[in-house]
């Protein structure tokens, strides 16, 4: 760029030449010099103000018309994109350990009613009450002329159905697609399941809520679109579940109990194999809830007794104290305990039917007869708070964690104030009250070596890992004990040649419901049992609610003549299926295989 | 030379006109293709989801347990227990077969095209 001087020599030679003022002209050449610099840069300036304008309005133009062509389009489904697009269903399948279906959904129609279509209300509602029996012609003529515009006829259909509702022709009757939640195997696990119904409707589509049980647990779980397509895969065996059931109904009914509830559960993964609660009910049609408040909540078949049922457990609480009492090396299975007698305060203890076990038997032996006074004695050696914190490390103070919705409202029964008085009678399971499903977790803590398990009915490959309960010594002649009450004690009757059990009879009085005492005749038995006793696999728990044998001559109401002898059949019939091998007795040799040995 | 290249370039545009012409509709094509398909698909989802629940419900235990009492007389039946285990050494050994037999079931007695099959002699490794 070429300067222009400011005082240019021959301006200023001239201009002194002439009298004129150098400065003057110095001055005009600077004012000159920088109008013109002025000029260049408003001159940019302007530029760059225009093309900031016109980005401005050029992304404001995209951004408007792209606005202007999506809500002047039709909405519609990318359809190009057909990599495998999944149609997911409306709610998640659920499966048995093996994929066998226990929840599906199913495709069927709503019914409604556009009032102001129909041609002949009064031939309408005639008809529909002809197809739909429960439905009443005049309630449903007045509604359809009432005034109102819209209703609904009924939720869900069959195709029959929904055919004999198009032969009658009418144009105000219109169908709306639903999703139904269907139950194929009827009353299979249906305290596992418990049941689903519609939430929000509308007429293209209505959402399916579980109501109870595991539907309504992992809800969110089922109802997440991106898992639609997997189904919920539980630890139940569809066939082992099947026959818990069938035997578990069988006992209810030769024993005249009330109800009963069986779990069958593995002791290394904590999963349930089999949950059964009966009285049962269809999870496709479920019952209402008993509005009676008198009744107790064990009348209703929605009540699951395995998880919501919380009894005295009983006697099958004494393993618990001798295994902490071992664990602290306070006795071992040998240690000789008094059995004579036992009083606490005032408060004499005496023995099932006032037996008399001697003076003294082995801490073995006490497990064998369950000598309430034996337990007593070793609970008193532990100390109550040290018990308390046993029995809450096993779980059975608390809620049981299993994935159902009624399990963590059903405390266990306490009492506030644990003395001397308690922690004997909870040492026999008295006064202290759980869930058959707590039971199973705090058994098969026992069985599985000593390690804490968490039930669940979630199928799970992996075993537990949970914090160590007691060492695996302990636990093994824990189990031993037991074995012990099978082969010798109580529960005799659950001694067969093909499986070993080990087990623990219980038998409580059922307290009086105005809380008054208990009552005599009215008891729950429960037998928990682990098995095969040398290597335990399977921990199984069988509560009968009021039963009692009348085959004797006397009549019996102890769970060794109700309980276990359910829980054996259970044993026998499901074992096989479960994949374990029978002892089997050698067959006598015949002249063939005896040569070749 | 120029106006060579003007038909030339003319050309190319009418070509490319046309390829776009029939590449739009096919695109249409295939995408009501694709539509038609999924629509397929989702009815066969649904049918299959039909089929599978019709399945459980008929192998549901209760049902089956009713049909083994039904059909004990043909099947016979019984759910499976301890003592239908056995040691191996109980396992009776087959009767000898005899020849009548083979030749009746097994088509023993048919002709055999052994050309192209393995070399008869196992210690020879030269392939047939």
């Amino acid at each position: 760029m070429i300067r222009t001087p400011l005082r240019p020599l021959a301006r200023i030679l001239h201009a002194r030449a002439t009298g004129g003022s150098p400065e003057k002209i110095e001055k005009d050449n600077l004012r000159l010099r920088n109008e013109a610099l002025r000029d260049r840069a408003r001159g940019r300036a302007q530029l760059r103000l225009l093309f900031l304008c016109m980005c401005f309005f050029s992304a404001f133009t995209l951004v408007g018309a792209r606005m202007g062509m999506l809500s002047a389009s039709e909405p519609m489904e990318p359809r190009g994109s057909a990599t495998g697009s999944t149609i997911a269903a409306g709610r998640a399948d659920i499966v048995d350990r093996n994929g066998r279906v226990l929840a599906t959904n199913m495709l069927t129609h709503a019914l409604y009613v556009q009032t102001k279509d129909l041609i002949d209300p009064a031939r309408v509602a005639r008809e529909l009450a002809v197809i739909f029996p429960e439905l009443d012609a005049a309630a449903l003529e007045r509604r359809f002329t009432d005034g109102r515009s819209f209703l609904w006829v009924r939720k869900v259909m069959s195709p029959e159905q929904m055919q004999a509702v198009h032969n009658i022709g009418d144009p105000g009757l219109l169908f709306g697609p639903r999703e139904m939640r269907l139950y194929p195997n009827g009353q299979l696990a249906a305290h596992v399941l418990g049941g689903a119904s519609f939430g929000a409707e509308g007429v293209n589509s209505a959402e399916v809520i579980g109501t109870a049980g595991i539907e309504k647990a992992l809800d969110a779980r089922l109802r997440d679109p991106a898992q639609a397509g997997t189904p919920l895969e539980l630890s139940l065996d569809l066939t082992v579940q099947a026959t818990v059931e069938e035997v578990l109904k069988t006992g209810v009914i030769q024993y005249e109990a009330k109800g009963g509830a069986a779990i069958l559960m593995d002791v290394h993964t904590g999963e349930i194999t089999a949950l059964a609660s009966y009285p049962a009910f269809d999870p496709n049609d479920r019952p209402n809830p008993l509005v009676d408040k008198t009744a107790e909540p064990g009348d209703s078949p929605l009540f699951n007794r395995a998880v919501q049922g919380v009894y005295e457990l009983g006697s099958t609480f004494k393993i618990f104290a001798v295994a902490q009492a071992m664990e602290l090396g306070l006795v071992n299975p040998d240690t000789p305990i008094d059995t004579k007698s036992l009083y606490v305060g005032r408060k004499r203890f005496s023995e099932f039917d006032n037996h008399n076990y001697g003076p003294t038997k082995t801490v073995t032996q006490v497990i064998e007869l369950s000598s309430n006074i034996g337990t007593g004695h070793i609970a008193l050696m532990i100390g109550g708070e040290r018990q308390q914190n046993f029995l809450k490390s096993l779980g059975l103070l608390e809620p049981s964690p299993i994935e159902l919705i009624e399990a963590p409202g059903v405390r266990p029964l306490v009492p506030k104030k644990w003395g001397d008085l308690v922690t004997v009678t909870a040492s026999f399971g008295h006064g202290i009250s759980s869930s058959p499903m707590n039971l199973a977790a705090a058994y098969a803590s026992l069985a599985n070596g000593g390690i804490k398990v968490t039930p669940t009915l979630l199928h799970r490959s992996t075993e537990m890992a949970g914090p160590r309960i007691v060492s695996p010594q302990v636990a093994a002649d824990a189990v031993m004990m037991l074995r012990r009450v099978v082969t010798d004690g109580t529960a005799s009757m659950a001694k067969m040649d093909e499986y070993a059990i080990a087990g623990k009879t219980g038998t409580a009085d059922k307290p009086r419901r105005d809380g008054r005492g208990y009552y005599d005749d009215k008891v729950v038995n429960t037998f928990a049992s682990v098995f095969p006793a040398e290597a335990p696999q399977y921990v199984l728990i069988v509560t009968l609610d009021e039963p009692v044998d009348r085959t004797g001559p006397e009549v019996r109401r102890t769970a060794g003549w109700t309980a276990v002898p359910v829980a054996a059949e259970m044993v026998r019939r499901a074992a096989p299926l479960l994949g374990m091998r029978p002892a089997v007795a050698p067959q006598p040799l015949d002249g063939l295989t005896a040569v070749k040995q | 030379m120029r106006p060579l290249l003007y038909v030339l370039s003319f050309l190319a545009v009418f070509g490319l006109g046309f390829w776009a012409y029939r590449e739009n509709y096919t695109t249409q094509g295939a995408l009501r293709e694709v539509a038609a398909l999924q629509d397929e698909i989702a009815a066969l989802h649904e049918s299959l989801t039909i089929q599978r629940a019709e399945w459980a419900y008929l192998n549901r235990p209760d049902r089956l347990r009713d049909l083994a009492v039904l059909n004990f007389d043909r099947l016979g039946l019984m759910p499976m227990e301890p003592h239908q285990f056995g040691h191996v050494t109980e396992i009776a050994y087959p009767p000898p077969p005899s020849l009548a037999d083979g030749v009746a079931t097994m088509g023993l007695g048919d002709p055999v095209d052994t050309s192209g099959l393995l070399n008869a002699d196992p210690e020879d490794g030269s392939k047939p």
